[in-house]
């Protein structure tokens, strides 16, 4: 069974609840997807899937990609991401598809993307470092302040924090709830923020750590004289 | 249409045409431990936020006196219906310069707009 699916960002919405609650969500186009290759323990190591973003248009490949392509006899798509496959279900073959309705509402969910590049950070922002005081006489404001001592050892030990280039890596947001799944339209809608900007690509996964589902508790009577 | 525009549509619920310098009654649905019940707020609208199922509106009464101002989501499903009851005439987008008046001063003229639902 594949546990994921490719998508694309479309941005973010509101979404009522029937009681008049109102949730934060995200609206993501996830597939169609194909399985481009399927990786078996036998000759990889391990289980997964390859799978392919279908777009309106087909990609441009080069000629070694578009036999990769071929093999699996399915068109060439600009995206290609791996996600794991759990035993279980139908075995998945090259060419089959991958839909969003592999979701349902209320499932949990992972979002993984390329988080939005915040440029050459300062430690407080960067680190969360406290910064000194701005008045009453402080010279210290937002500078990392000591990163070691003189004589020994001479040098700034691996690992300081300091400033420098933040963001724009790889993000995974765990235990995302789904609040709707539009087969038809191939979108999805997951409450609270996903990372990267509109149009990035990111995969949706079923949780690995996904919280159990909250059952209220009903107390017992205790039983005795009050 | 756009992928979020058809997401959004399905929670568009009807509401009638107003604007600012409108009187509406809002009926809103209260719960009140496991008892739900309408409660009524009429007042003047002093500005509309618009965006789809985002978007807002401000509802502003005086009440014993008391200024009380409250913002409605458009679409929220708490909100039963709205009846506009009055519409006057006005040359803002938005009516914050009410909140400063009072009494007389505060009246509005009516501006004879017949599509409203009063």
């Amino acid at each position: 069974m594949i546990t994921g699916i490719i998508g694309k960002k479309v941005g973010m919405t509101q979404i009522f609840e029937a009681d008049g609650s109102v949730h934060p969500a995200t609206v993501i186009k996830a597939g169609p997807c194909v399985v481009v290759q399927s990786k078996i323990a036998s000759s990889d190591g391990y289980e997964a899937v390859q799978l392919g973003l279908v777009e309106e248009t087909p990609a441009k490949v080069g000629k070694p990609l578009a036999g990769h392509y071929k093999k699996a006899n399915v068109p060439p798509t600009r995206v290609r991401r791996e996600v794991k496959v759990v035993s279980g279900g139908d075995g998945v073959k090259p060419g089959d598809q991958v839909l969003v309705s592999m979701f349902a509402n209320g499932d949990r969910v992972d979002v993984i993307g390329t988080g939005r590049g915040k440029g050459f950070q300062g430690v407080v922002r960067r680190h969360h470092f406290a910064g000194g005081a701005a008045t009453h006489g402080s010279m210290f404001h937002r500078a990392p302040g000591s990163i070691g001592a003189s004589s020994f050892p001479s040098r700034v030990i691996k690992g300081m924090r300091g400033a420098g280039r933040m963001g724009g890596g790889r993000v995974t947001i765990r235990n995302l709830k789904v609040l709707r799944v539009d087969a038809d339209n191939h979108l999805l809608v997951v409450q609270g923020g996903i990372p990267g900007a509109p149009t990035g690509y990111v995969i949706v996964r079923k949780a690995i750590t996904a919280k159990k589902l909250k059952v209220a508790q009903v107390e017992k009577p205790k039983k005795g004289k009050k | 249409m756009g992928a979020i525009e058809l997401v959004e549509k399905s929670q568009v619920a009807e509401r009638p045409a107003m604007k600012s310098g409108d009187t509406v009654r809002v009926h809103v649905k209260v719960r009140e431990g496991d008892k739900e019940r309408i409660q009524i707020f009429e007042g003047v609208v002093i500005g509309m936020h618009r965006g789809s199922t985002r978007g807002t509106f401000t509802v502003r009464k005086v009440s014993f006196g008391q200024g009380v101002e409250r913002i409605f989501p458009l679409h929220s499903p708490t909100i039963q219906k709205i009846e506009v009851m009055r519409s006057a005439k006005v040359r803002r987008a938005k009516l914050y310069y009410l909140r400063d008046l009072k009494g007389k001063a505060a009246r509005m003229k009516d501006s004879g707009r017949t599509d409203g639902s009063a």
